[in-house]
């Protein structure tokens, strides 16, 4: 079978030291096992995050995930454009609907994007890294590879926001999405259906600037999880899973809780399901240590 | 307000709805607001708002022009997109709610120590520099945005994270000294610095 290949926009966070280094790392053994070939867009910038708006103006944010889309048409033509991270992936995916949209911005944006030696001229789609795994490889394909199904584990899938809002994953709905929980069942483990902070809010940007506000969500999500039976939440979103890991800590300091629910990516499940070893599978960056699925990945 | 700012507006007068419309990112949506509150009751912080965002449409249409502008209700606004798809008009709240913000921060409306805002300022002139957000000095100058004593504490109160993170390999110490970057960083100056100024020019904003 012919590798798939994709134009890749990893984002600053999965860049080496930064804080979601484990996802990219986790990427590896799962795309090389699906036949997924990301072509890292050269010299990509950062989109803005969900918190750019409020000193970068429209087309500022424009330009800047503009000059992304344009780098992708130029050095990587045709393919489509994929993010693994939420954030950067609607972004990206807003700016390419609103400049096909709208020709004066397209215009204004193209004067901009002239100043760095570029032009775009539209027609690069920009995807997320579940929707390719569920469009083009499917939950059939997705199980092809397990070799250590997770058997036994019990797994609350965390969607969150931006993975699922405002675009989401076509077919499903935004208030109970399914495909997480599928993806946790096509690798063995047992999702736990009842688990009803699946589409809640972690407090996104929002846990720098308002901590307290942000933290009673993550206690919310944490401990419903708790109460459902999971030993472990799983999430697509790099800013999900930092929020919801990091502070923990913080909450039990401030409550008295002894909340230490892991929080690991789907790629981690995958690649661990699919023979890769502790280090593909990033489940050395947490602080929150995920034991049992770091013991099978040790088997 | 200064006085270019202020000429921007003058011919408004007393009609902020056309002034949102004409200023503010998707603000011609604010009209189509039939007033059901299913944006308030999705806001996952809510109760944190001064004026939910059925309350600001509303407000927008009475001409409560300071009071919105000067309120930090869309500063609490977490991008989480609840509004957006549940508005039965499909009114872009999100987007509205973040163009009011940037609106009332551009105008030098919004309160000055609001923190979501102190920290989008942090966050975008962090990522301008170099073209990538450099996650070590985010989170420091965050820290020590109230000063230094206050910086050390907060610090000091995120340091075991902070270090558990370092050990995850996941919060690298030596960004300080520069870290991740775009080569064409100049060219990526230049570029926001031009849709800044065409954005400017049309709104008539006075410089920061």
């Amino acid at each position: 079978m012919a590798k798939k290949n994709y134009a890749f926009y990893p984002g600053c966070s999965s860049q080496k030291g930064a804080s979601g280094s484990n996802f990219a790392t986790s990427i590896g053994v799962m795309c090389d096992k699906l036949e997924i070939q990301l072509n890292e867009i050269p010299d990509w910038n950062c989109c803005g995050a969900s918190i750019g708006y409020g000193e970068g103006g429209e087309l500022p944010r424009l330009a800047l995930n503009a000059r992304n889309l344009a780098l992708s048409a130029q050095h990587l033509p045709g393919q489509d454009m994929v993010s693994g991270c939420p954030a950067c992936w609607l972004a990206t995916r807003e700016t390419a609907e609103r400049l096909n949209e709208h020709s004066d911005l397209m215009a204004e944006t193209n004067v901009a994007l002239k100043e760095a030696g570029l032009t775009f001229k539209g027609g690069v789609k920009a995807r997320h890294i579940v929707e390719v795994l569920i469009e083009d490889v499917g939950f059939a394909g997705m199980k092809a590879p397990v070799v250590k199904p997770l058997q036994g584990m019990k797994i609350a899938g965390y969607v969150g926001c931006q993975t699922n809002r405002p675009f989401g994953i076509a077919g499903e709905s935004f208030e109970n999405p399914l495909y997480l929980d599928k993806m946790i069942e096509t690798v063995g483990a047992e999702a736990v259906s009842s688990f009803d902070q699946k589409v809640t809010c972690c407090g996104g940007a929002l846990a720098f600037s308002e901590p307290e506000k942000s933290q009673k969500q993550i206690r919310d999500i944490v401990e419903s999880a708790y109460d459902h039976g999971a030993e472990m939440i799983v999430t697509p979103c790099q800013l999900c899973q930092a929020n919801v890991e990091i502070y923990q800590a913080e909450i039990n300091k401030k409550h008295g809780t002894k909340l230490a629910m892991p929080v690991v990516y789907y790629s981690q499940l995958m690649s661990v399901a699919y023979g890769g070893t502790l280090k593909q599978a990033g489940l050395d960056g947490h602080l929150i240590q995920p034991n049992r699925l770091q013991e099978i990945a040790g088997k | 307000m200064s006085n270019q700012n202020q000429q921007a507006v003058a011919r408004y007068q007393n009609n902020f709805l056309k002034e949102v419309e004409d200023r503010v990112e998707d603000g011609d949506w604010v009209k189509m607001c039939m007033q059901c509150g299913v944006c308030a009751g999705s806001c996952p912080l809510g109760d944190a708002w001064e004026h939910t965002p059925q309350k600001i449409f509303m407000m927008i249409r009475a001409g409560k022009r300071e009071e919105v502008l000067k309120s930090d209700a869309m500063w609490m606004c977490t991008s989480c997109y609840n509004c957006i798809v549940r508005c039965p008009r499909k009114l872009p709240i999100t987007h509205i709610m973040h163009g009011l913000a940037n609106y009332a921060h551009r105008m030098n409306l919004a309160p000055q120590r609001q923190p979501t805002r102190v920290i989008a300022k942090i966050f975008w002139d962090n990522l301008v520099k170099t073209g990538r957000v450099n996650e070590l000095k985010f989170s420091l100058a965050m820290y020590f945005k109230d000063g230094f004593s206050q910086g050390i504490k907060n610090a000091m109160a995120m340091q075991s994270a902070g270090l558990g993170l370092m050990k995850a390999k996941r919060l690298n110490p030596f960004e300080i000294f520069g870290g991740h970057k775009c080569k064409d960083s100049s060219g990526i100056k230049k570029m926001i610095a031009k849709a800044r100024e065409i954005e400017d020019r049309k709104k008539g904003y006075t410089p920061l």
